[in-house]
C-alpha cells in the first residue's frame, strides 16, 4: 500500500491542479460554448437553439464597431510598439553608459496597473485643462486635440496609452535579442568594413526572427485583452466609439443581463486567440520534446 | 595594391562621430521624456490646489505644494455612495494579493517539479493543458466562475478573488518552475533516490534551496499580476471588497461633485507605489519574468 502511494505521489500530487484545470479552463469554456448556442437572456437557459446569438452579434452595430477597433487598435498597436521597441533596442545597443538606468526608465510603465495608465493619459489628453489647453496657454491659440471626447479619434487614445505601456517591455525582448547574436559574425561584418546599419539589416534583424513571432505574440494577446485601459480611458465612450470586445462581453454580461450575446462575443475572442496562439503553442511544444 | 583595399575604410571624421554620438543621446533623451511626462504630470497635480489646477498648466511645477489631495484621496474620496478613500481598498489588494501569491506559487513549484523531474505518461499533456490555459481571455470563463463563486458561498468576497487568482495563476507560476526545473540534471534526483531519498525529501532539501532566484522571480510576477487585476476584480467583488485599481476606477468616474483632477493622480499614484517599489527594488526579476512569461524555454 505504502509502495504503491510512494510510487504514484507524484502524480497525486498533480491531480488537483489537473481537476481544477480541466473544471475551471476547459469545463468553463465548454459551458460558455454551449450557453452561446441558445436563447440565454437574463439566466443561462441550455435548450440548443443554432446560432441565434451569433446572428445578433454580428447584427448589432455595437459589436461591429468593437470588433473593428479590435483590428484598428490591434493592428497599430503592435506595429508602432515593435518598430519602437526595436529602435529603442538598437539606440541602446550603442554602448550607453547609463544603459541600465535608461533602461529602467522605459520599462517602469510596465510594472503599473492598466487603470493608472488609464487615469494618467484621460487627464493628460482632457481637452478642456490637458495638453491642448497648455498648448494654447503657450500662445498657439488654434491649437486643438480633443481626440479623447472626439468618437472617430478617440480610440487613437487607447493606441498611444498603450503604446506608452507596453514598448519599453518589447524594447526588453529586442534587447536581449540583439545580444544574443553571435558577436564573431558581427566582428566579422566590421572588419569586412560593412556599415553598420548593413551590420542591422542584414545580419542581426533576420537572426532575431524568433524574437520578433515572441513579441507578436504577447502583444496581440494584451491586445485582446485590453479592457482595463478602455475602461479607465474612455469608458467605452464616447457613445461606444471605442469599445472593444472585451468591454462589449462585460457590458452584456454585467449591466445588459444579457449572457447570450456576453457568452458568444467571449467565444470570438476565444476564437481569435486560438488563431494566433494554438499555432504557436503547437510549435513550442513540438520542439521541446526533441 | 588588393591589401589597400581591404584595410577598412574610415567612417567619416571625427566631428562626424560626435554629431552621431550627440544625436545619439538626444534621441535617447526625448524618449526619456515620453515616457517619464506621464508620471511627472501625475506627481505634480497631485500636489496642486485644485484653483492651482484650473488657472495653471499641465506640466508647470505647483507654485503652492499641498497635500491635501493625498489625505483626501487616502480616506475621503468617494467611491459611489461611500466615502472613505481608496485605504480600505488598498488593505484588501493586500489582503487579495499575499495569499493568492504565495499559494500558486507554492502549488506551482510543486506542479513544475513533477513535470520537469518526474516524468510519467500524461505529464506533457498535462503541462501543455495548464500552458494553453495563460493564454485564454478571461471573459470566456467570467460567466461561469460567477456562477460557481455563488453556488460556494464565496461570491463577492476576499476569499472569493483569492481563489481566482490562486486557479488562473497557476499556469504561469507551474510554466515559471518547469522550465526552471528541467535544466536541473535529473541525475540528481536518481541518486538521491537510491539513497533512499522519497518525493517530498527530494523537493525540500534538494529543489527547494536551488529555488530562489525562480521564486523571487515567480512571487514578483504573480503579485503585479494580481495587484494590478481590474477585470476579475469588478466582475467578483462587492461594495467593501473591491480591489484598490476597481476603487480608483470609481474615484476617477464618480460623477457627483466637482472633478478633482488632483485626487485623482493621488490615488492613482498610491494605487501604482506597490508594484512599482517592487520594479524599483527588483527590476532584474521583474524583467526575467516578463520574458520567462513570453519567451518559453
Amino acid at each position: 500500500m505504502t509502495k504503491w502511494f510512494e510510487e504514484h505521489l507524484p502524480k497525486l500530487v498533480l491531480a488537483p491542479s489537473f481537476i481544477v484545470v480541466l473544471i475551471f479552463v476547459y469545463g468553463f469554456i465548454g459551458w460558455t460554448a454551449w450557453v452561446s448556442f441558445t436563447r440565454s437572456r437574463l439566466l443561462p437557459r441550455y435548450e440548443l437553439d443554432g446560432f441565434i446569438q451569433y446572428d445578433r452579434l454580428f447584427d448589432s452595430p455595437r459589436w461591429d464597431t468593437a470588433f473593428s477597433n479590435l483590428f484598428v487598435f490591434g493592428f497599430l498597436f503592435i506595429v508602432i510598439a515593435m518598430i519602437l521597441g526595436l529602435i529603442l533596442a538598437i539606440l541602446l545597443d550603442q554602448n550607453i553608459r547609463t544603459e541600465g538606468a535608461i533602461r529602467t526608465i522605459y520599462l517602469y510603465p510596465m510594472a503599473l496597473s492598466m487603470i493608472v495608465t488609464g487615469t494618467a493619459w484621460k487627464w493628460i489628453l482632457n481637452p478642456g485643462l490637458g495638453l491642448e489647453a497648455t498648448v494654447r496657454g503657450w500662445g498657439f491659440e488654434d491649437f486643438t486635440f480633443d481626440w479623447l471626447v472626439n468618437p472617430d479619434m478617440a480610440i487613437y487614445t487607447v493606441v498611444i496609452a498603450a503604446i506608452w505601456q507596453s514598448s519599453g517591455f518589447v524594447m526588453a525582448l529586442f534587447l536581449a535579442g540583439l545580444r544574443s547574436v553571435d558577436q564573431e559574425i558581427i566582428k566579422a561584418a566590421q572588419v569586412d568594413g560593412i556599415p553598420t546599419w548593413r551590420v542591422y539589416t542584414a545580419i542581426i534583424i533576420p537572426a532575431m526572427a524568433p524574437i520578433f513571432l515572441s513579441a507578436f505574440i504577447v502583444l496581440s494577446h494584451l491586445a485582446i485583452k485590453s479592457f482595463d485601459l478602455v475602461i479607465a480611458l474612455t469608458g467605452g465612450g464616447p457613445g461606444y466609439a471605442t469599445d472593444l470586445p472585451a468591454t462589449y462581453m462585460y457590458t452584456m454580461a454585467f449591466s445588459r443581463g444579457d449572457i447570450g450575446q456576453a457568452a458568444s462575443s467571449a467565444m470570438i475572442m476565444m476564437a481569435v486567440v486560438f488563431t494566433i496562439v494554438v499555432p504557436y503553442l503547437y510549435s513550442e511544444l513540438r520542439t521541446k520534446d526533441d | 595594391m588588393t591589401d589597400i583595399s581591404y584595410t577598412p575604410p574610415q567612417s567619416g571624421s571625427r566631428m562626424a562621430k560626435i554629431v552621431l554620438r550627440w544625436g545619439l543621446y538626444l534621441m535617447l533623451g526625448v524618449f526619456i521624456l515620453f515616457y517619464l511626462m506621464p508620471l511627472f504630470v501625475m506627481i505634480t497635480t497631485s500636489f496642486k490646489s485644485l484653483d492651482e489646477i484650473r488657472t495653471g498648466d499641465l506640466i508647470s511645477l505647483p507654485r503652492e505644494v499641498t497635500l491635501e489631495a493625498w489625505r483626501t484621496a487616502w480616506s475621503e474620496a468617494c467611491t459611489g455612495i461611500q466615502c472613505e478613500g481608496v485605504r480600505p481598498y488598498f488593505w484588501n489588494s493586500v489582503l487579495i494579493a499575499i495569499p493568492a501569491v504565495l499559494i500558486s506559487t507554492l502549488i506551482g513549484a510543486l506542479n513544475g517539479y513533477v513535470v520537469a523531474q518526474w516524468r510519467f505518461r500524461g505529464a506533457n499533456l498535462f503541462f501543455a493543458l495548464m500552458l494553453f490555459g495563460c493564454f485564454i481571455p478571461f471573459q470566456v470563463v467570467l460567466l461561469p466562475m460567477a456562477r460557481m463563486l455563488g453556488l460556494m458561498g464565496m461570491a463577492g468576497t476576499i476569499p472569493g478573488l483569492i481563489f481566482v487568482h490562486v486557479i488562473y495563476g497557476l499556469g504561469f507560476t507551474t510554466l515559471f518552475f518547469r522550465n526552471y526545473y528541467v535544466s536541473i540534471p535529473s541525475e540528481l534526483t536518481k541518486a538521491a533516490k537510491v539513497d533512499g531519498a522519497g518525493f517530498f525529501r527530494i523537493f525540500w532539501s534538494i529543489f527547494l534551496p536551488l529555488s530562489l532566484p525562480i521564486i523571487v522571480v515567480t512571487v514578483i510576477w504573480q503579485f503585479t499580476q494580481i495587484w494590478n487585476d481590474f477585470l476579475f476584480g469588478v466582475s467578483f467583488s462587492q461594495a467593501g471588497t473591491q480591489p484598490v485599481t476597481v476603487a480608483l476606477n470609481n474615484i476617477v468616474n464618480s460623477t457627483t461633485g466637482v472633478k478633482a483632477y488632483n485626487v485623482d493622480m493621488a490615488a492613482a499614484i498610491i494605487a501604482a507605489l506597490p508594484t512599482l517599489f517592487v520594479y524599483v527594488v527588483a527590476g532584474k526579476y521583474f524583467v526575467r519574468g516578463l520574458t520567462a512569461g513570453s519567451v518559453k524555454g
